[in-house]
């Protein structure tokens, strides 16, 4: 019945809505970032252990649709052990994934790209990148933030 | 089912016939807005094609046709909420300018430090937000009337909070988030009992049954065209004549003058008081013609017709296993909250658009509903008179199907 969405809803997406990697909190976190989608009530918290410019552990908790979920599910997988700055770089290629025509190095996103669908559900697009706007504001910021888009 | 001809009515709405990703469009979002039938559409379209000036001012012929037509308009407002005078019936944005308008006006000239306003839990925030506003700019405090689980006000807990300190009540006629139907009328008496005026948000109520704002005896009432199948942008405040009377007028500008010179302003009479600027003429006269459409079907056949879909709709959804439905008031109009267990209500629908079937999902401009039932957002469908048991029916399926996609 829904097969004309295959595009948006993957398998892997449905896999990390069903079992999110890293849902946990970290105690002592160096930066713990609330990332707000009033629109829709997505709610997350992102915790980051940050030692030396890695991001040694990253974890988050909250609720959210299957595209924000699997969203920060994946995000928290592959930045585990980047530099804050290749971070920041990845942010980047997923924000122009999500939201442009441009070509995208496939490569440096990996994963990442099973919600490259998104850009086709301009509604969405927004459950998609909250993760990464949370993160932003984490690396950007000392201790504890909190972000709302809309 | 019932009186109501629905083919006929379906007929009626051109936007219902199309096709939405390969599906017939299935329209549940009448919550939100609901579609223009073709007489609306061609009433706006026939102002500014045939009849279109600007109102009250002119002597030519154009700009008396568009006054006749918009003063018409008035005149039907008046009739369809059995209000005493035309001068009672003021056109403002929608639902929210008209408690602005309230707010600042009323609120703002009648309320000090101190001073109570009484609202629910189940407002929109369009029925928070503006007396959240006045409170910061008059030191005047807010008070919460509770509800149950059911979505049903704690009417003991509203007559408790009533005291020396109370000035307005604010309440919504029917809850968008939850259908219920508030009990107004006793809302009212309570109400009245102290001396204080109680404003009805009838944005949601409005297209739904009828409304009689002086047998209610409420002071003010406000609704919006674009639920009531009119226009976007347009809708009525309605106050008790000594009310608007004896308040400030809201905006400044043309129309809403007598006189003006640098040493002071006479302002006009009622209603044009509080009508500063150049209306939206073709908006009003086509919200007359959505009045015209409904009246001409009868607000109790509607009213029956949609409490048959929401019955109907009821029973089909409880059958399906993790749903729960928000908002089981014994008194509801044609809304059914849900959220499903395991499924997202965006992802719901996002699913649901894809086979061409039109919900909301979201918080429905409530939050405190929202955190009252513990959850971030709930999939809404809400339905009019030109829906139909068939397309509960697929929402119904659909609904099964991607349940199993999910889990």
């Amino acid at each position: 019945m829904f097969d004309d969405l295959r595009d948006l809803y993957q398998e892997v997406i449905f896999d990390h809505n069903r079992n999110p990697r890293n849902f946990r909190v970290i105690e002592n976190a160096s930066r713990a970032v609330e990332g707000f989608n009033p629109l829709c009530g997505d709610r997350l918290t992102l915790y980051l252990n940050i030692v030396g410019g890695i991001i040694e552990d990253a974890s988050f908790q909250g609720s959210g649709c299957a595209i924000s979920t699997a969203s920060v599910s994946l995000m928290t997988e592959i930045i585990k052990g980047k530099t804050e700055n290749e971070a920041e770089a990845l942010f980047s290629q997923f924000h122009k994934m999500t939201t442009t025509e441009g070509e995208v190095d496939l490569e440096a996103v990996g994963k990442l790209a099973v919600l490259a669908g998104v850009k086709e559900y301009p509604a969405r697009v927004k459950c998609a990148t909250l993760a990464w706007h949370t993160l932003d504001t984490a690396l950007k910021n000392e201790g504890q933030a909190s972000i709302s888009t809309e | 089912m019932s009186a109501l001809d629905v083919a006929r009515i379906r007929n009626d709405f051109p936007i219902l016939t199309q096709k939405i990703r390969g599906k017939p469009l299935i329209y549940l979002d009448n919550a939100a807005s609901s579609q223009k039938p073709v007489s609306v559409i061609d009433a706006i379209s026939n102002n500014y094609r045939f009849d279109y000036a600007n109102i009250h001012r002119g002597v030519h012929t154009l700009s008396q046709r568009s006054t006749d037509g918009f003063e018409g308009a008035r005149e039907k407002i008046r009739a369809f909420l059995n209000a005493e005078s035309v001068k009672e019936i003021i056109f403002v944005r929608g639902a929210t300018e008209g408690i602005n308008l309230i707010a600042q006006s009323y609120g703002r000239s009648t309320l000090g430090q101190d001073d109570e306003i009484i609202i629910t839990t189940m407002e929109h925030h369009a029925n928070i937000v503006p007396w959240q506003m006045l409170c910061e700019q008059t030191g005047a405090r807010l008070r919460v009337v509770p509800m149950t689980e059911r979505g049903e006000l704690i009417l003991d807990d509203y007559a408790a909070l009533f005291n020396s300190k109370t000035r307005l009540v604010s309440v919504a006629h029917m809850s968008n988030a939850l259908g219920t139907i508030n009990p107004i009328a006793e809302m009212i008496k309570t109400a009245h009992s102290h001396n204080v005026p109680v404003v009805l948000d009838g944005a949601q109520a409005a297209p739904h049954m009828v409304t009689d704002v002086r047998a209610l005896d409420c002071d003010f009432y406000v609704f919006s065209g674009h639920k009531l199948y009119g226009p976007a942008g347009i809708g009525v405040l309605y106050g008790k004549q000594a009310l608007l009377e004896s308040m400030p007028p809201y905006q400044g500008g043309g129309d809403m003058i007598r006189k003006v010179s640098f040493q002071g302003t006479e302002y006009n009479d009622l209603p044009y008081k509080f009508e500063a600027g150049t209306p939206a003429i073709a908006d009003v006269i086509g919200l007359g013609a959505a009045i015209d459409y409904l009246t001409g079907i009868g607000l109790d056949n509607i009213a029956a017709y949609e409490d048959e879909l929401l019955r109907y709709a009821t029973e089909q959804v409880n059958q399906i296993s993790g749903l729960r439905v928000i908002g089981e008031a014994a008194h509801k109009g044609a809304i059914l909250s849900f959220v499903l267990e395991g499924v997202h209500p965006h992802d719901i629908g996002t699913l649901l658009d894809s086979v061409g079937i039109a919900i909301r999902a979201g918080h429905h401009c409530a939050m405190p509903v929202m955190d009252f039932y513990q959850v971030p957002a709930t999939a809404r469908a809400s339905f009019a008179m030109y829906n139909t048991e068939q397309e509960i029916d697929a929402l119904v399926s659909a609904l099964k199907e991607l349940i199993k996609v999910f889990r």
